[in-house]
C-alpha cells in the first residue's frame, strides 16, 4: 500500500511540473506582476507614510513620548552602565572601571564555576587573544551588548518559555509571532526600530532581542514539556500547588535544557552583531563594516576573526556550563574537596587583579595590542590579493556559465510564468504533501505574496534559493556522508563548519566579490558558506546514526564502500537528508538580504534600497513581508515531506 | 590535592608582585594630566554629535574636524555611524548636532531645514562633488570615442554579462545615492540595462577587477572619491546639465547638476555658544585635501586619529584660518 501511495505522490509531483512547462511555454511574460526598481504601489505608499507618521509624532504622541522613550533610557542606560564597566570610559575617566586583566580574571573564575577549569583556561586564552588581535576595547564593546540582550532576551524567553510549556494555547498563540521573528530579515526592521527607538545601543539592543527571544522561549517551552508525566504526576498526588509543583519538580527538572537555551539565546545575539552596526551599535561589528567600504579583506578578517573566538569562547563556556547542570542532577558530578577553596581563593585573586587593572595603567589598557592580528591581517590581505589576480579571469568565466546554463533558466521559467500557474504547482504540492489542511495556509500566503505587489522579484529571489539550496544539499550529502563515516574528518571538519556559522558574511564578500564580480552567483556563494554546515553537520549525524546492524549486513552480502553508502547508508538516513534540506533553504533564504548587497537583485536589494532610501522604505518593508512569506511557505511544505510517511497518510486521510 | 591550590596561589602572587613591581603608571596618575587639560576645556566645549556617513571622503571630513575639535578647541565628540538619510531624522531627536558633507537631499533639506526648522544650512565644505559614468581607464585609451554618451551604443555588447541578458550591463551601486541612470538609459535610447550592485564595495571592485583584467565595465560613480586615487576612472560626457532639466524624474536626459557639498547642523547647536560652532563653520578646504586625507586612511591604513594628525601638522594655516 505505502509503495502505491509513493508512486502517485511521484507522479502527481512530475506531472505537475510537465503541467507547468507546458503553460509557462505558453504564457511566457504574462500575468507575471514586472515591476519597475522605482515604481511603488499603493500598498507600499501606505506602508511609507504609516513610517512618516511615526516620525512626526515622535514627541507629541503620549504613547510614544512615555513608554517608548523611558524603554528606551532604561535600556540604553542598561547597555551604558555595562560598556562603562568594562569598555568604554566614564565620562570623567580614561579608562573603564575594570581593565583587561579584570575582565580576563572575572571570565576565568565565573567559567570555572559554572563550568570546569579546561573550559576556564580556554575562555581566559580566548580573552586574551581579543587585546592581541587588535580589538580589545571593541571586543568588550560587544560582550557588553551581547550581555545586555541575552539578560534582557531571558527575562523575556523563560517566563513566557514557562507559560508556553505549561499551557498548549499561549504556545499556539506565540507560534507564528516566533516564527515571523526568526524568518524575517533584520534589516527589514532595523529601519523601524530606529524609527522609534533612535540610532545607537539602545536600537541595536532590541534588533538583536528580537531575534534572541525565540530560541529561549522555544527551548524552555520544551524543556518544561519534557519533564515526564510521571515525575508531575507524584507530585501532584502528593497534593503540591502548581506553583510548587512548578518551582520544585518542572523547572529544576528543566534546567539543564533551559542552559542549553542559553546557549542558543547567546549565538543569536552574537550574529547579529554586524547588521546592528549599522545602526550605530558599538564593537567589532563596525569594524567589520568600515573594512567593507575600504574593500579592505585584512582588517575585516582580524576583526571576523575575533567575533569567531567570542562565539567560540562562549558556545563551550555554555555549553560545559548546561553539562556540569546535567551531571549534579543526575549525580555524576564527583564533588571535589578543593573545588571550594580553590573557588574562594580564585574569588580573592579576582578582587586583586580587578583592583590592578582598576589602578594600574599596565592591567587596565591592553599591553602589546594587535601584537598577532595585524600580521594576521596582513597575510590575508596579501593571499586574497594573490588568489583574485590569478584566478579572477578562470572564475569569471565560472560565473558566467553557471549563470547562462543553471541560474537564467530556472530564474526566467519562474519569472516568466503566469503568476497562477506556479501558485497552482504550489498547492498542487502543499495538498500532495500536506494534506488540505497545508494547502489552505499555502493559499493565504500565495495571496499575501501577491498583494505585496512584489511577484516577479519574490521569484527571482526564489530561483536563487533553490539554486543555492541545492548546492548547500548537494555538498551536505557528500561531506556529510565523508564526516559520518570517519571520526577523523568529522574532527578536522567541524570546526571549520562552526567558523562559517559564525563568520560574519561580510567579512568574505570582499574576496567574493573579486572573484565572481557583483553578480547573483555571489549572492548565492555567500549564501551556500553561510547554509552549507548546518546541512553538512544534520547528515553527518544522520548517517553515524545509521544501526551498525544494517551496516555490517550489508558488508556481509559483499556490498562495495561505495554501495553500502548509496543503497544503505544514504536511504537509511534520508529524514536527516530531509531535514538538512529544510535547513538549507531557511538558512539561504536567511542570506537574501546579504545577497542583495552584492549584486542579488530581488527581494534583497528592495530590503537594502529601502533601508538606504526614504522614498522606497514602505517598499522595502513589504519586500521583507515577502522574504517572510516564503520562508514560512517554504519551510511548511518541506517539513510536511520530510515527515515521516505514515504520519503524512494520517494527515491527508482527515 | 592541595598542588593546584598551592601552584594557583604562588601564580597570582608573582602575577601581582610583577605588576606591581614594574607598573609606576597608575590610571589616575596618567589620566590626571590629560584631564586638566581638558576639564578646563570641558565647560567651554560641550559634547556635540557628529554623524559619520559611510563614504570614505566623508570620514576624512570628520576625521579632521574630530581632531581639530579635540586637540586644539578640547571638545568632547561623539562620532555616530548612520546612514545620509537616517542621520537627517537626527537632527529632530537631537542624535545628530553635524552632517559634514551633505550631497544635495534638497527634499530633506525642504523637511528639516524649511518646515520642521530643527536644521541649519552651514555653508559649503569647499569640495565640489561630481557625479557621472564612468569607465575603467584601459577602455577609454583603447576605445577614445567612448567618452562621448552618443558613441555608447557602439559597445554596448562588450558590456553584455551574465546579469544582462542582451542588453549592456550599467553598473550602479549602494542605492541611497541619487541616481539618474535607469531613466538617462531610456531616454537618451542606450541598449544598456541597470544592474544594481547593492554597495558601493561591490561596485569599487567591479571597476578595480576590470582596470586589472582590462574587461569592459561601465558605472556610477562619484568624486572626490579616494578610489580615483588607486584607478583614474575616466569620466563620461552626457548632455550638458542645465537648471531644471531635471525637474522631472522619469523625463531625466541631461547629466547630473555639479554639487555644491555643504554642511547641515542643528538648531540647537547653531545657537550654543560652543567654539565648535565656529569651526564647522568656517571648515572648508579642496578636493586635493579631503582625497589626501582619505588615501591616509584607505591605501596607508592609518587610522583617523592618525591621517588626520599628519594632515593638520602639514597644514596648521588652514586649521588657524577654520579656528580665527
Amino acid at each position: 500500500m505505502p509503495r502505491l501511495r509513493n508512486l502517485g505522490r511521484g507522479w502527481i509531483l512530475t506531472a505537475s511540473i510537465v503541467v507547468f512547462v507546458v503553460f509557462r511555454t505558453v504564457w511566457s511574460g504574462h500575468w507575471n506582476f514586472p515591476l519597475d526598481r522605482a515604481t511603488l504601489t499603493p500598498f507600499h505608499t501606505w506602508l511609507g507614510s504609516l513610517m512618516d507618521s511615526v516620525d512626526a509624532n515622535r514627541t507629541s504622541n503620549p504613547l510614544m513620548a512615555n513608554i517608548v522613550e523611558v524603554l528606551r533610557t532604561a535600556i540604553s542606560n542598561f547597555v551604558t552602565m555595562l560598556q562603562q564597566l568594562i569598555s568604554e570610559p566614564a565620562p570623567n575617566a580614561s579608562y573603564p572601571f575594570i581593565g583587561w586583566l579584570g575582565v580576563i580574571a572575572i571570565v576565568g573564575w565565573v567559567v570555572y564555576a559554572t563550568a570546569n577549569w579546561r573550559v576556564a583556561l580556554l575562555a581566559m586564552v580566548g580573552f586574551y587573544a581579543f587585546g592581541a588581535l587588535g580589538f580589545w576595547t571593541e571586543s568588550m564593546d560587544t560582550l557588553a551588548l551581547v550581555i545586555a540582550s541575552v539578560v534582557i532576551a531571558l527575562l523575556i524567553g523563560i517566563p513566557l518559555g514557562v507559560l508556553a510549556g505549561l499551557f498548549p494555547r499561549v504556545e499556539q498563540v506565540l507560534t507564528p509571532f516566533l516564527d515571523f521573528a526568526q524568518v524575517m530579515p533584520t534589516f527589514v526592521y532595523l529601519m523601524p526600530v530606529a524609527l522609534f527607538f533612535l540610532i545607537g545601543p539602545a536600537s541595536a539592543t532590541i534588533v538583536t532581542l528580537i531575534y534572541a527571544v525565540p530560541p529561549a522561549l522555544r527551548i524552555t517551552a520544551v524543556a518544561i514539556r519534557e519533564v515526564p508525566i510521571v515525575t508531575v504526576e507524584a507530585g501532584t498526588s502528593l497534593g503540591t500547588t502548581r506553583w510548587q509543583l512548578l518551582r520544585k519538580v518542572q523547572l529544576p527538572q528543566a534546567k539543564r535544557t533551559i542552559v542549553v537555551g542559553v546557549n542558543q539565546t547567546i549565538m543569536a545575539a552574537l550574529s547579529m552583531v554586524t547588521i546592528a552596526a549599522l545602526i550605530d551599535a558599538p564593537g567589532l561589528g563596525q569594524v567589520v563594516v568600515s573594512s567593507l567600504q575600504k574593500l579592505d579583506v585584512g582588517t575585516s578578517f582580524q576583526a571576523g576573526l575575533a567575533i569567531v573566538v567570542m562565539a567560540i569562547v562562549l558556545d563551550r563556556a555554555t555549553t560545559a556550563a548546561a553539562e556540569r547542570v546535567e551531571r549534579e542532577s543526575t549525580g555524576h558530578e564527583s564533588r571535589r574537596q578543593w573545588r571550594r577553596p580553590l573557588l574562594a581563593v580564585g574569588f580573592v585573586g579576582v578582587l586583586i587583579a580587578v583592583y590592578l587593572s582598576h589602578t594600574y595603567l599596565v592591567a587596565a589598557q591592553f599591553q602589546g595590542e594587535g601584537s598577532i592580528g595585524v600580521p594576521i591581517a596582513n597575510a590575508t590581505q596579501t593571499a586574497a590579493d594573490w588568489v583574485q589576480l590569478h584566478w579572477g579571469a578562470a572564475t569569471s568565466a565560472y560565473t558566467d556559465w553557471v549563470s547562462t546554463w543553471f541560474l537564467n533558466p530556472l530564474q526566467n521559467a519562474l519569472v516568466n510564468a503566469p503568476w497562477f500557474v506556479t501558485a497552482a504547482v504550489v498547492l498542487v504540492w502543499a495538498c500532495t504533501f500536506g494534506g488540505r489542511r497545508l494547502a489552505l495556509v499555502a493559499a493565504g500566503l500565495i495571496a499575501v505574496l501577491v498583494g505585496t505587489g512584489l511577484w516577479s522579484d519574490s521569484m527571482v529571489t526564489l530561483a536563487a534559493t533553490f539554486f543555492a539550496a541545492a548546492i548547500t544539499v548537494i555538498i551536505g550529502v557528500l561531506l556529510g556522508a565523508w564526516m559520518g563515516r570517519s571520526t577523523i574528518v568529522d574532527r578536522i571538519v567541524r570546526p571549520v563548519l562552526d567558523a562559517g556559522q559564525v563568520l560574519p558574511a561580510f567579512v568574505y564578500l570582499v574576496p567574493f566579490l573579486g572573484l565572481f564580480g557583483a553578480t547573483r552567483f555571489t549572492a548565492i556563494l555567500a549564501a551556500v558558506v553561510y547554509a552549507a554546515p548546518a546541512s553538512v553537520k544534520l547528515i553527518a549525524d544522520g548517517v553515524r546514526g545509521v544501526p551498525e546492524t544494517i551496516r555490517e549486513a550489508a558488508v556481509s552480502a559483499g556490498a562495495s564502500t561505495w554501495q553500502q553508502i548509496v543503497k544503505v547508508e544514504l536511504p537509511t538516513a534520508r529524514h536527516a537528508i530531509a531535514l538538512a534540506t529544510n535547513q538549507g533553504l531557511i538558512y539561504v533564504l536567511a542570506m537574501v538580504v546579504v545577497g542583495g548587497l552584492v549584486g542579488a537583485g530581488g527581494l534583497g536589494y528592495l530590503v537594502v534600497a529601502g533601508f538606504a532610501q526614504s522614498s522606497l522604505r514602505g517598499k522595502g518593508m513589504a519586500a521583507g513581508l515577502a522574504i517572510v512569506v516564503l520562508g514560512i511557505l517554504i519551510d511548511r511544505i518541506t517539513q510536511a515531506a520530510s515527515r515521516p510517511r505514515e504520519r503524512a497518510e494520517i494527515g491527508a486521510t482527515h | 590535592m592541595t598542588r593546584r591550590l598551592r601552584s594557583g596561589v604562588i601564580v597570582a602572587a608573582a602575577a601581582s608582585l610583577l605588576l606591581t613591581a614594574c607598573s609606576t603608571a597608575t590610571v589616575n596618575s596618567s589620566s590626571s594630566a590629560t584631564a586638566t587639560g581638558s576639564t578646563a576645556a570641558a565647560t567651554a566645549c560641550p559634547n556635540f554629535n557628529l554623524a559619520i556617513n559611510a563614504w570614505v571622503g566623508y570620514e576624512a571630513d570628520a576625521a579632521v574636524v574630530r581632531y581639530v575639535a579635540e586637540h586644539q578647541l578640547g571638545c568632547k565628540v561623539t562620532s555616530k555611524n548612520i546612514s545620509e538619510q537616517v542621520a537627517w531624522q537626527g537632527f529632530a531627536t537631537g542624535e545628530v548636532d553635524v552632517i559634514l558633507e551633505n550631497w544635495g537631499h534638497e527634499d530633506l533639506a525642504k523637511k528639516y531645514i524649511t518646515d520642521q526648522k530643527v536644521a541649519v544650512d552651514f555653508g559649503p565644505t569647499g569640495n565640489k562633488g561630481i557625479i557621472g559614468w564612468y569607465v575603467p581607464p584601459w577602455m577609454a585609451k583603447k576605445y577614445p570615442d567612448i567618452t562621448n554618451w552618443k558613441n555608447l551604443n557602439k559597445y554596448a555588447s562588450l558590456f553584455k554579462t551574465s546579469e544582462s541578458g542582451n542588453l549592456g550591463q550599467f553598473s550602479d551601486g549602494d542605492p541611497s545615492y541619487v541616481t539618474n541612470d535607469e531613466a538617462l538609459i531610456k531616454n537618451l535610447h542606450l541598449n544598456f540595462k541597470v544592474v544594481y550592485l547593492g554597495s558601493e564595495a561591490a561596485l569599487i571592485q567591479g571597476f578595480r577587477t576590470a582596470e586589472q583584467q582590462k574587461k569592459p565595465f561601465i558605472g556610477y560613480f562619484y568624486e572626490p572619491q579616494w578610489f580615483l586615487s588607486e584607478v583614474p576612472l575616466v569620466h563620461i560626457t552626457l548632455p550638458p546639465y542645465t537648471p531644471g532639466c531635471d525637474a522631472v524624474a522619469a523625463k531625466i536626459a541631461c547629466d547630473y547638476p555639479p554639487y555644491t557639498l555643504n554642511k547641515v547642523v542643528s538648531k540647537s547647536f547653531a545657537d550654543s555658544n560652543s567654539p565648535a560652532v565656529k569651526l564647522i563653520k568656517n571648515f572648508n578646504w579642496t578636493n586635493d585635501d579631503q582625497n589626501l586625507v582619505a588615501k591616509y586612511i584607505t591605501v596607508d591604513k592609518m587610522t583617523d586619529d592618525q591621517a588626520a594628525a599628519k594632515w593638520v601638522a602639514a597644514n596648521q594655516a588652514k586649521v588657524d584660518a577654520w579656528l580665527k
